[in-house]
């Protein structure tokens, strides 16, 4: 069988396993619509969290961002894990004794505010449709470059797959597809890269491949990419260009980000106790780790073979991988010196005489995991395993993010603040139309994407960092924080992240340079700095108004103590 | 809204101690090792390795800390709440 053969059969396979998981587990009330009936085990709950959370960007795009970013890629490894032990620690346990639904009903309940509650219903939606786009553009481009088909046709089958189990199922439908998908991504990743650990290295187990030998020079495999990034021109691998304050900032916001993603936190409501939500977390992070620890592995292996591949070799000669992907634009070449030959060089590069090289070859980073298998000549039905666990990545994180926008229609905006006196069953009606609506839009947004998706994503976790977090720590931590001082807090943050974001990607993009930024802090980082300002504003403005309501310190005391969170207790405001 | 549980003070205080040493161990791995001493530790090696000790805390070692760091937490404050009688049925 040929490599399309292959990935139809294993993509059509997974497909059908998540419809028949979807058809087992539906739901039937609002609660397992919107939490699962809270009866999800930790380890179930914690492997649909990671299934949740490992997006196309994380399956598709980050080994091939740190193939081309080295050290500097650091920041998404560091900042999209260690954002777990800030939820394990500072959240999920007392957003699961407070025991509601949504994150912004712990908003308006905490800060007995329905303006806190629309602020956190508005911001909520605005995350899950940035990254929700991202997703479905992911399902497309798998999908016109394995089978073929139009991005738009991409787009359309994703929609029907997600749309079926998600209107359907809810998030018990959702919670077990992802974890069958988890399996199916985990699987995909691993299999390449153990394939390219033992073949480069000799060792099967990737993240030991990566500080070991390699098989041909005998030298350590970072000591060589360190001295063929030398002899190229490009900056040594394990050393950074980006300015150590910067890695700090985009490090912490995007920690802080992760922690405040709704489509995250949320899963922590679905679990039957508290002590299931912080083992949970736990577990989602193992299920992480495990391709977390792995992509840097991939991302030495790619780079190393990519330039052993081209570097310097005929273009007539080049492979068919080479060629495949020159067809969908993704890599191009361009022959500036007329010799044939393929200079694949950084900026610093010098021939023998000391003339400037010019670089004559353009990667999109995004194809490096799904080229890899190509182009370390691994078997056909390895190339369409890749295929699939890339759209179970995109499928589920898509889902989770539905999920959200659909309870923050039907629950936060018409229960919580237009129809407060909506039956269960009206409520569930709604939660299906809304989670139908928010399919069709993600679809058109995926085949017709903002072309600014990239940004926006850094978009959504700066102001999840600059919104969320700090009102739902202050919230838990602090007793005396009131309405006044967390809507202050949210909006400055807010504002100031995105008033940064906007200006030097969209009304002076000219000036998105190192030097114009403040202290040198890029967009990606700016939600760092909003988060202080929201803490701080927050602070500063509870101080000069009056302390919240008893009701609500009492509310306080309670969610800090776990007993009596059992499922059929359930906390009522 | 139900009343909370009673509980003997001192749950609270010592929930925050855990917090606040677990949590200097998370800055420490990630923003220190991994990101302000970096390049101080790239001058060493893991023995019998190729990482230079700065990039492996950045790409690999802070990984396994968080999780440690998790895995304690759950245990710690599991013990807590049965020492202070506010565990779960």
């Amino acid at each position: 069988m040929n490599v399309q053969a292959w990935t139809f059969t294993l993509v059509a396979i997974s497909f059908a396993l998540y419809i028949g998981v979807a058809v087992w587990s539906r739901a039937n009330t609002t609660r397992d619509f919107y939490v699962a009936g809270k009866g999800v085990p930790p380890l179930a709950n914690g492997m649909a969290t990671a299934a949740d959370w490992m997006s196309a960007a994380s399956f598709i795009s980050m080994a091939g961002l740190i193939a081309f970013l080295g050290y500097d890629g650091s920041v998404y490894l560091m900042g999209w894990t260690g954002g777990y032990v800030l939820l394990a620690l500072l959240l999920a346990p007392y957003l699961r004794k407070f025991g509601r639904y949504t994150v912004p009903d712990f908003v308006g309940d905490r800060y007995y505010s329905k303006t806190a509650r629309v602020v956190a219903v508005v911001c909520a939606i605005f995350i899950s449709f940035t990254y929700v786009a991202g997703q479905m553009r992911g399902v497309g481009i798998v999908f016109s470059r394995f089978l073929e088909v139009p991005i738009e046709w991409g787009v359309a089958i994703g929609m029907a797959i997600v749309f079926f189990y998600a209107v359907l199922g809810g998030m018990k439908g959702i919670t077990y597809t992802q974890v069958a998908q988890y399996c199916v991504l985990i699987f995909a990743y691993m299999v390449p890269a153990i394939f390219l650990s033992i073949l480069i290295t000799g060792n099967a187990v990737p993240q030991l491949g990566l500080g070991g030998a390699d098989l041909v020079s005998g030298e350590y495999l970072l000591d060589r990419l360190d001295g063929l990034h030398e002899q190229l021109g490009f900056a040594a691998y394990t050393d950074g260009s980006k300015s150590t304050l910067d890695v700090f900032a985009i490090t912490a916001a995007l920690m802080v980000g992760t922690a405040g993603l709704p489509h995250v936190i949320i899963r922590f409501y679905t679990v039957p106790r508290v002590r299931d939500a912080r083992i949970s977390a736990g577990w989602a992070l193992l299920f992480i780790a495990i391709l977390y620890t792995t992509a840097p592995a991939v991302a030495v292996f790619a780079r190393t073979n990519l330039i052993n591949t081209v570097s310097e070799q005929p273009y007539e000669a080049v492979p068919e991988w080479f060629t495949t992907w020159e067809n969908t634009d993704l890599i191009a070449y361009e022959d500036h010196n007329g010799d044939g030959l393929i200079q694949f060089v950084g900026p610093d590069a010098v021939d023998g005489s000391g003339q400037a090289v010019q670089n004559e070859l353009t990667i999109d980073r995004d194809i490096m995991v799904l080229a890899n298998p190509e182009i370390a000549g691994l078997p056909a039905w390895v190339v369409g395993l890749v295929a699939a666990g890339g759209l179970a990545a995109a499928l589920s994180t898509a889902a989770g993010l539905l999920l959200v926008v659909s309870s923050a229609i039907s629950h936060d905006l018409l229960k919580g603040v237009f129809r407060p006196g909506i039956s269960e069953r009206g409520e569930l009606v709604w939660a299906r139309v809304s989670a139908a609506f928010a399919v069709v839009l993600a679809g058109y947004l995926g085949i017709n994407p903002p072309g600014f998706v990239a940004q926006v994503v850094a978009f959504a976790f700066g102001l999840a960092a600059a919104s969320f977090f700090p009102a739902i720590i202050l919230g838990i931590f602090s007793r005396r924080m009131n309405r006044e001082g967390a809507i202050a807090g949210m909006i400055s943050g807010i504002a100031f992240t995105a008033a940064y974001i906007i200006y030097f990607n969209y009304v002076n993009p000219g000036a998105n340079t190192p030097d114009n930024w403040f202290l040198g802090i890029s967009p990606e980082g700016i939600g760092f700095v909003g988060m202080l300002i929201n803490f701080a504003v927050s602070v500063t403005v509870s101080r000069f108004n009056p302390p919240p309501p008893e009701e609500v310190g009492r509310l306080v005391e309670n969610i800090r103590v776990p007993k009596g969170s059992g499922p059929a207790h359930e906390v009522s405001a | 809204m139900t009343s909370p549980p009673s509980v003997r003070p001192g749950y609270w205080t010592v929930n925050l101690r855990y917090l606040a040493i677990l949590l200097s161990i998370w800055f420490l791995v990630s923003f220190g090792c991994g990101i302000l001493f970096a390049d101080a530790l790239n001058g060493f090696r893991l023995p019998g390795t190729g990482f230079k000790v700065g990039f492996w805390f950045a790409q690999q070692g802070s990984i396994y800390a968080f999780l440690v760091l998790i895995f304690v937490y759950v245990r710690l404050m599991n013990r807590l709440d049965r020492e202070y009688g506010v565990e779960e049925e």
